[in-house]
């Protein structure tokens, strides 16, 4: 059995996990106290002052007390961007997750219960669809949405569009991890019990099989929020994602990527900093999850 | 013949593909930006304008236009460039070179690190070259290529100046009209970085896959049993037992085609490389739309077409996959 109380003791066991957890609620508390927090709203144009642009961290010369990690090209503090920053890419890449969680697990159902040609033809759809890569469909999908509106109504959807299209172009590994599952569970005498009762294939599939299919899904679900923010990072660095007034870390970089060669490389190392913690920490959490969580790799335990 | 046959069935799945990537890229082309717009501007008068809707065929069904489309794209016409006024495939294939040359430099270095790498950790579990190769590759996972690049760029060609920080330097024109980087010096040096950065994301998965793999293939009945026939080390491990990790290095490959061409758009935006990817982008900026759609159409029709190759190499090399079709 896997209870809450041994996976608590053995994350608290295990150096590594704690360190990734650690990281990640400071990122995730930093990101969701930005208002309170931050020493400047880099959204509100009143604070902003032109004068203040391209200041080196204050502990450099030249580096302005107000600033702790300098100033980008309009005068926003660069600590205060990645603050608000990494709260947008956090809010994309659990949207995403939950998108083609919620995707993948009905179309995963659907195709190992069913099984036939609705199972044969969702699997060859994912499989076209992850040889395509999701990076690849959602540069597409954005470059097309981006030449069909002009700046300003794409500004304002963009992260709608960021969540939806990057939540669609991942469900197949949901899908893929929940039909087999399913497939391991379908002949289990309980779901033949469920049946002979009388209940439709929506409640068997929903109420009975499913809770007993969820841990491998809670296992990649940390992993694909990392994906999910490193894609949406490489597509506003692309400048196909968030607009730079509303920045995402991916935006932040690439607006600071043009002054890295006139050697203002906080811009863009710091916000790089934060986003690569911010990933490995999701990866470092995802792997301990997958080992604890697994069976296979827990027999004879406990 | 069954070879034939396979060929055949994996060609018209192929052409399926092609079919429905080229439905997609029709039907958005229609809904982005008016093309009477870009061809004659707005000063023209509107019974001129349904003159030339008529002449042009833009008030024909969708799917009389659609196959018209179909027939030009297949004699190799994708329509014409609004911003170079010139054939969109051929401005696409005019950037060809560079990004094929790109992708080409950046398998060779990651071939030639990962497979030495991957089975040195497999042999050699607990050493701490191996340690050390682990977690620097989980460490590789977790930066974005786009990083990498930027960091490379910043470092070698910023502050140390010992590499050329963009572009593609002096390429040499063969006759046959493809430049190529890789006969003159400046033209290495320019491929060296934006290489290493493709290649950074791809090093570590393959690794991981080769260890992972080598590591089972040691464990197996056949290799207990070359030993127990007293064959020499080496030979176990680099004739029998690597040769049975090459099949899912293969079949991965074959999945990382999208990913591969994803991050060439990332690596030459980094870079300014004058490939595909940066051509694309540019298009984008521009809403250039025979651009964009050429673009789409081109790269599904290399994705599709190596997906067939990789599948075709898989099942000659795997002795346990029987070629569909084929008589037992």
């Amino acid at each position: 059995m896997i209870t809450w109380r041994g996976v608590l003791r053995r994350f608290l066991a295990d150096p590594v996990a704690i360190g990734a957890g650690v990281v990640l609620l400071a990122l995730v508390l930093m990101a969701a106290l930005a208002p309170l927090i931050a020493p400047q709203n880099p959204y509100d144009l009143m604070q902003l002052n032109i004068m203040d642009s391209e200041m080196p961290p204050s502990w450099r010369p030249g580096g302005d007390d107000r600033f702790l990690l300098g100033t980008d090209a309009q005068g926003r503090g660069v600590l205060s961007t990645i603050m608000y920053g990494t709260g947008i890419s956090l809010v994309i890449g659990i949207g995403a997750v939950t998108v083609s969680a919620v995707l993948g697990i009905t179309l995963g159902l659907l195709a190992g219960y069913k099984g036939g040609w609705i199972d044969s033809f969702l699997m060859r759809l994912a499989d076209i669809q992850m040889s395509l890569s999701t990076l690849m469909i959602a540069i597409i999908a954005l470059a097309l949405f981006q030449a069909a509106f002009d700046a300003n109504i794409y500004a304002e959807y963009a992260i709608f569009m960021l969540i939806l299209i990057i939540g669609i172009a991942e469900w197949p590994k949901f899908a893929r991890t929940v039909r087999s599952s399913v497939l391991g569970e379908k002949g289990k005498e309980y779901v033949d019990a469920a049946r002979v009762i009388g209940l439709p294939a929506r409640k068997v599939m929903w109420g009975h099989i499913l809770p007993n299919a969820l841990t491998p899904v809670l296992v990649i679900s940390t992993i694909q929020v990392a994906e999910a923010i490193m894609t949406e990072a490489a597509l506003s660095f692309l400048g196909l994602g968030m607009p730079t007034d509303k920045p995402s870390l991916g935006s932040l970089i690439r607006s600071g990527f043009e002054f890295v060669f006139s050697g203002s490389t906080w811009i863009t190392f710091y916000p790089a900093l934060v986003l690569i913690a911010l990933i490995l920490a999701l990866n470092l959490l995802g792997d301990w999850m997958r080992d604890v969580l697994n069976p296979k790799l827990r027999r004879g335990e406990d | 013949m069954h070879i034939l046959a396979f060929l055949i069935r994996r060609s018209i799945q192929a052409v399926i593909v092609m079919f429905v990537i080229s439905l997609i890229g029709f039907s958005i082309q229609g809904h982005l930006g008016d093309p009477l717009r870009e061809l004659v501007g707005q000063s023209v008068s509107e019974a001129e304008r349904q003159a030339l809707r008529e002449q042009l065929g833009l008030n024909d069904p969708f799917f009389v236009q659609y196959f018209r489309f179909l027939g030009n794209a297949v004699q190799g016409d994708l329509g014409t460039s609004y911003f170079f006024k010139r054939p969109a495939l051929d401005v696409i294939l005019s950037k060809f070179p560079a990004t094929f040359e790109l992708v080409l430099g950046s398998v060779f270095i990651f071939l030639s690190l990962s497979i030495p790498a991957g089975i040195y950790c497999a042999i050699h579990r607990n050493s701490w070259l191996t340690q050390t190769i682990m977690s620097v590759s989980i460490l590789g996972i977790s930066v974005p290529v786009f990083l990498t690049a930027i960091l490379l760029v910043w470092l070698f060609g910023v502050e140390l100046r010992w590499m050329p920080a963009f572009g593609r330097g002096e390429v040499y024109v063969t006759p046959w009209g493809w430049d190529t980087g890789f006969l003159t010096w400046d033209g290495l040096l320019h491929l060296v970085l934006p290489c290493i950065s493709l290649s950074s994301i791809m090093l570590p998965l393959f690794i991981r896959l080769i260890r992972a793999e080598m590591m089972e293939a040691m464990g197996t009945d056949y290799v207990r049993f070359a030993k127990a026939k007293g064959l020499r080390t080496p030979r176990i491990r680099y004739v029998h037992a690597f040769r049975n990790t090459l099949l899912p290095v293969v079949t991965v490959g074959g999945l990382m085609i999208g990913t591969l061409i994803a991050y060439t758009i990332l690596t030459e935006t980094v870079f300014q490389w004058p490939g595909m990817g940066f051509l694309f982008l540019e298009a984008v900026n521009r809403v250039d739309t025979p651009l964009i759609i050429a673009y789409i159409i081109f790269v599904g029709f290399i994705f599709v077409v190596v997906n067939t190759i990789v599948d075709f190499i898989y099942t000659l090399i795997n002795p346990m996959v029987k070629l569909p079709g084929a008589k037992s």
